[in-house]
């Protein structure tokens, strides 16, 4: 099962209309990721980075073409559909960490097993398990604005990982983060990966992205390189 | 998201903000306080009018036969009391032809009365209601006499000068004394004190113990009324039914004695309590029906403020509603959660309301002669509509936070 496709992207399109324009965000992508794989998606603004993020998210839906998610056609979904999918297969990381500001790092690591319907005490041990696991378990209690921003992506890491999701997606994780700390949360991801974890990077940082097993770069909406470096 | 998470996270919701929530449920608050406090005095004035105001001014199964009506209700017009200032008066004659007409069983009295000072040694009370009446009249009136007796049949026909009194003017001619034998005098004529009518308590704050009867026949008949006659006859029936057909007995002699022709209307009124009871009951009806226009005018201003606060919640949560929409929930669960949210708020409202409401009835039962009776439906009303309100006010700022784009929602700041 190693080996197994966990994403498929074929002919992928996604236009947007604006006024009388048509934004041609991407272009027909077809990429395959498999399980466990390390991708970094890397691209100059306006490469369509950002957008495939989108789809591959299940935020977005294209405007054409075929995209698999674990053998399941989530393109053709509607709404509720992909919002289930999202919370069960899909955990992300963002560059601004999209916390709640009011509830605690508990709370919101909680969240995504609200919407999965685990009820409360089963919740607690969860969540309590992910922050262990992003050495966060002496901050469970703190608001986001009472911790640093390594540790807020650190919780952010958490509540992505406590569903159990088929891949992570993280939209410049390290954006936000001066180098030291982003150094520590790539090792983290190195670590999840060694853990079995499949994840996808959305970066513009080069030496980011080196840390990625895989590098995807795009431009004009199109995959223009593809390369997957020789293991260690 | 189960019903119990969006319930706490509403309450969260609106403890963190307890000074918007407070503006926000005010137009509810005020609709529902109004509601409780209302309802509850006009149910204590409606328990009133039928337990107490009826029944001690005219008695259950009772009829009156008066000159004209002695409980005026609504607009009498200035012709309407002159014809009533024409008719005859009730004589002796008229009130023993109705008793002798009656043909079902019931209980007579005559009634008259008028205001005098009662003097006992060098003692005065003021202005008391003297009333010269029959034996029967304590019987009909359901009065129990704490000391002392009635008078009898024998005194009432001799007009023997005996008296009995209220408790409170018993209190406050005689004080700690034994009230039985002693002599009083009322405008000079000595009359002795036979009997006290245990406490009937007060209408409308005005005490019912400040009173005394005398045989009709007595020297009280100079004090009330011109020669042989009576400010009324008290019949009293033992069921609604006897209760009519006495009625109809009475107003068949009434008539004959009169010489009324069948088109021409009576020269007297028959009275009973009924007739008190459906004025009270279309004052009543007004006041029903004037109390969900005022309700519904505040709580229809407290749903727009409601809704535009909900409209503020979604614009201003609108990241956070895009984050829980990335991490997977549905349209309903957002839908739910401000639907929850203001319904949560509206009904803490009502609550407030209801506790205002409630006291403000105790406080008007405490400090004035009104009762209040607190109405269990109407709270039962209160929170339904609190509810009802919140809910209808949160749907169209819930359904535009259900419908927000995830990836928009997250890029706002």
């Amino acid at each position: 099962m190693h080996d197994a496709i966990i994403i498929r992207l074929a002919g992928l399109t996604r236009e947007y209309r604006m006024d009388a324009e048509t934004v041609h965000a991407l272009r027909g992508v077809d990429v395959e990721i498999r399980r466990n794989e390390y991708v970094a998606i890397m691209g100059p603004s306006g490469s369509g980075k950002s957008t495939l993020m989108n789809v591959v998210g299940c935020l977005d839906t294209p405007t054409a073409g075929e995209y698999w998610l674990n053998g399941v056609e989530v393109s053709a979904m509607d709404d509720d559909e992909l919002a289930r999918v999202r919370n069960r297969e899909i955990g992300f990381v963002f560059q601004t960490f999209n916390l709640l500001p009011r509830a605690s790092a508990l709370h919101n690591v909680e969240l995504p097993l609200i919407y999965a319907g685990v009820g409360a005490r089963e919740r607690h041990q969860q969540a309590s398990r992910a922050l262990e696991r992003v050495g966060l378990g002496d901050r469970m209690h703190h608001k986001p604005n009472e911790l640093s921003g390594g540790q807020r992506q650190r919780v952010a890491i958490a509540r992505a990982l406590v569903n159990a999701p088929s891949i992570l997606l993280a939209d410049e994780p390290t954006g936000n983060l001066d180098s030291a700390t982003s150094a520590e949360i790539m090792d983290v991801f190195e670590q999840l990966q060694d853990q079995g974890q499949t994840i996808v990077m959305v970066t513009h940082e080069a030496d980011i992205a080196a840390r990625a097993r895989r590098v995807i770069t795009l431009l004009d909406g199109r995959v223009h390189s593809d390369t997957v470096r020789e293991a260690a | 998201m189960p019903f119990r998470e969006a319930i706490r996270l509403a309450m969260q919701v609106i403890w963190a903000q307890k000074m918007k929530s407070t503006f926000s449920v005010i137009g509810v608050f005020i609709g529902v306080t109004f509601l409780i406090a209302v309802v509850s005095i006009i149910q204590g004035m409606n328990g009133y009018m039928t337990d107490r105001f009826a029944s001690t001014l005219l008695g259950v199964n009772t009829f009156q036969l008066r000159r004209y009506p002695g409980i005026q209700m609504g607009d009498v017009s200035a012709d309407t009391r002159r014809e009533w200032r024409r008719r005859p008066r009730i004589t002796y004659d008229d009130a023993r032809a109705v008793t002798a007409g009656l043909s079902v069983p019931a209980i007579t009295a005559w009634e008259s009365t008028s205001r005098a000072d009662i003097v006992y040694a060098g003692a005065v009370a003021k202005d008391i209601e003297i009333i010269g009446a029959t034996e029967d009249y304590f019987r009909l009136k359901k009065w129990n006499l704490e000391q002392g007796r009635p008078f009898s049949p024998q005194e009432a026909r001799a007009g023997m000068p005996v008296l009995v009194i209220g408790s409170e003017l018993a209190d406050r001619l005689f004080g700690s004394l034994d009230p039985i034998g002693r002599e009083v005098k009322i405008r000079g004529n000595p009359y002795r004190i036979v009997g006290v009518v245990e406490p009937q308590g007060n209408l409308f704050g005005i005490s019912l113990d400040k009173f005394a009867v005398a045989p009709a026949l007595s020297a009280v008949k100079r004090l009330v009324n011109p020669p042989r006659v009576v400010d009324a006859v008290l019949v009293q029936a033992e069921s609604i039914d006897d209760l009519r057909t006495a009625m109809a007995d009475a107003e068949a002699v009434m008539r004959s004695r009169r010489g009324l022709r069948p088109a021409e209307e009576n020269t007297f009124s028959l009275e009973t309590s009924e007739a008190v009871l459906d004025f009270w009951s279309k004052i009543n009806n007004v006041l029903m029906l004037a109390l969900p226009l005022l309700v519904g005018v505040s709580v229809v201003v407290g749903g727009i403020v409601i809704m535009n606060i909900m409209l503020m919640a979604v614009a201003e949560r609108t990241r956070e509603i895009g984050i829980r929409k990335a991490l997977g929930a549905r349209r309903g669960d957002i839908m739910r959660q401000f639907l929850v949210e203001s319904a949560a708020l509206a009904t803490v409202g009502a609550g407030l309301g209801i506790v205002t409401g409630l006291t403000a009835a105790g406080i008007v039962q405490a400090t004035t002669f009104l009762p209040a009776k607190v109405a269990p439906w109407s709270i039962a009303v209160a929170v339904i509509l609190g509810a009802g309100v919140g809910m209808t006010a949160g749907l169209y700022p819930a359904s535009r936070a259900a419908r927000l784009d995830p990836v928009e929602a997250m890029r706002q700041e």
